[in-house]
């Protein structure tokens, strides 16, 4: 019965990988969103939202991705909600990456030099003026390499969302070498998909870092 | 939402989480040393080894950084076996741990040693010191300490990023909360309660780390 053709095991593993993207793009969307709120309540001037952002950015970041999922996947469930696994997989993966690029951001946001501030407060601007016109445009330039760079540990992330049970790219290449007994070549091709995936933008922040070298002017 | 928490399965089970961070910790331990050994190795070879060697350190880099842990460990643990390296469940979770780690380690040092000002080398060798000594010296335990911090996250990161070697059934402590979950059907409480554990270990691994950073690089911190 042992039919498959390479050609047949990268064409399955193929069709799952769109699901690693969807999943990817999906992530890294909505975790901007939500970091963008959580870098707002970091950065902020009031006591709670500060003290908020930092718990959150300290849980996720200090407990694994796949204990995230497990939670997310077991624990919207006590809502009396059936959970999907891609459902789970989403909210998990939003919610993990909002909690590093908020962090990454924070440090872009931080890097505009303190006299950006005064100036602008002594031009009378409001702290959302200045936000808006003096703070973000600078930060911007400086956070684009590393948000890049972060891209890459969202589609790596999403490989552990196969334990779960969400059928992408990595429980496809499970259940393609249950079915060829073939682990070597199947997984093989797996890493080669991810690294066709990841790689491009590993490369594309590398070059950004020395285009946009910003780190050492900006002062 | 009509659920009852039910934590009274912690009385039976505590021996086998016990277990489990056991393992957990013995992994990090196993995997950040060597770890951190084979990214120094990869730093000096990439930095100023040999030609011939660069390019397969920056492919081993390249590939290691560009695909999931938990697919490294597949290949490791499921795919080598077809060319003859049979290896237990702990040997394959520990050498995917170092074989990843040494790939993040090499670049973070490597970044350190590129900091090292040329003048240096020149001024170890003018001291009369051998390549190996001034490389010891004078550029890698400043380089080791001024990428300390992003090192020690690494480590912290692939301490979390451990919880995977469950999947190819290395008893650590996720392998534990999923083995109390399937006899107890209390999968919220049992991985909240693991949640909680890698936590605690994250942080004081983060603070011995910061300790270690100390004693490796005493006073030197003042610049």
């Amino acid at each position: 019965m042992n039919d498959f053709t390479t050609w047949d095991i990268l064409r399955n593993l193929l069709l799952a990988a769109r699901w690693t993207v969807l999943l990817s793009i999906v992530s890294f969307v909505g975790g901007s969103l939500v970091g963008v709120a959580l870098l707002f309540a970091r950065i902020g001037k009031g006591r709670l939202g500060p003290a908020f952002a930092k718990t959150y950015i300290e849980l996720f970041q200090g407990t694994p991705l796949l204990m995230q999922l497990f939670l997310a996947f077991f624990g919207l469930g006590l809502f009396g909600i059936d959970v999907p696994a891609w459902l789970a997989a989403a909210v998990a993966l939003i919610l993990w990456t909002a909690a590093f690029l908020a962090e990454i951001w924070r440090g872009c946001v931080e890097s505009v030099a303190k006299g950006q501030w005064e100036a602008s407060s002594s031009l009378g601007m409001g702290y959302l003026q200045q936000m808006r016109w003096v703070i973000l445009p600078q930060a911007l330039r400086v956070a684009v390499p590393p948000t890049v760079g972060f891209s890459v540990q969202v589609v790596k992330g999403t490989a552990l969302t196969s334990i779960i049970g969400f059928v992408e790219l990595s429980k496809a290449g499970t259940m393609v070498t249950n079915a060829t007994f073939e682990p070597f070549t199947v997984y093989g091709f797996v890493a080669l998909i991810y690294f066709c995936l990841c790689w491009p933008l590993s490369k594309s922040s590398q070059i950004l870092e020395r285009k946009l070298n910003v780190a050492h002017r900006n002062h | 939402m009509n659920y009852a928490f039910d934590f009274g399965w912690l009385a039976d089970y505590w021996p086998v989480l016990l277990k489990g961070i056991g393992i957990t910790v013995e992994l990090t331990l196993v995997g950040g040393a060597l770890g951190v050994s084979l990214g120094i190795a990869c730093a000096w070879a990439r930095a100023l080894g040999p030609g011939w060697l660069k390019p397969i350190v920056a492919a081993y880099v390249e590939m290691i950084r560009n695909t999931p842990f938990l697919i490294q460990l597949f290949f490791i643990f499921f795919g080598l076996p077809a060319l003859g390296l049979r290896m237990g469940e702990l040997p394959a979770a520990n050498l995917a741990m170092v074989i990843n780690l040494g790939a993040y380690g090499c670049e973070i040092i490597r970044a350190g040693i590129q900091a090292t000002p040329r003048g240096q080398f020149e001024a170890g060798a003018s001291l009369g010191m051998s390549r190996i000594q001034t490389f010891w010296y004078v550029v890698l335990v400043p380089a080791l300490q001024r990428i300390w911090p992003a090192l020690s996250s690494q480590i912290v990161i692939v301490m979390l990023g451990s919880a995977a070697v469950s999947q190819i059934a290395a008893e650590d402590l996720t392998f534990a909360a999923n083995f109390i979950q399937s006899r107890t059907f209390r999968a919220f409480e049992t991985y909240f309660a693991a949640t909680l554990i890698y936590l605690a270990l994250a942080i004081v691994l983060r603070q011995l780390l910061r300790g270690l950073g100390w004693t490796i690089f005493p006073r030197r911190t003042a610049r």
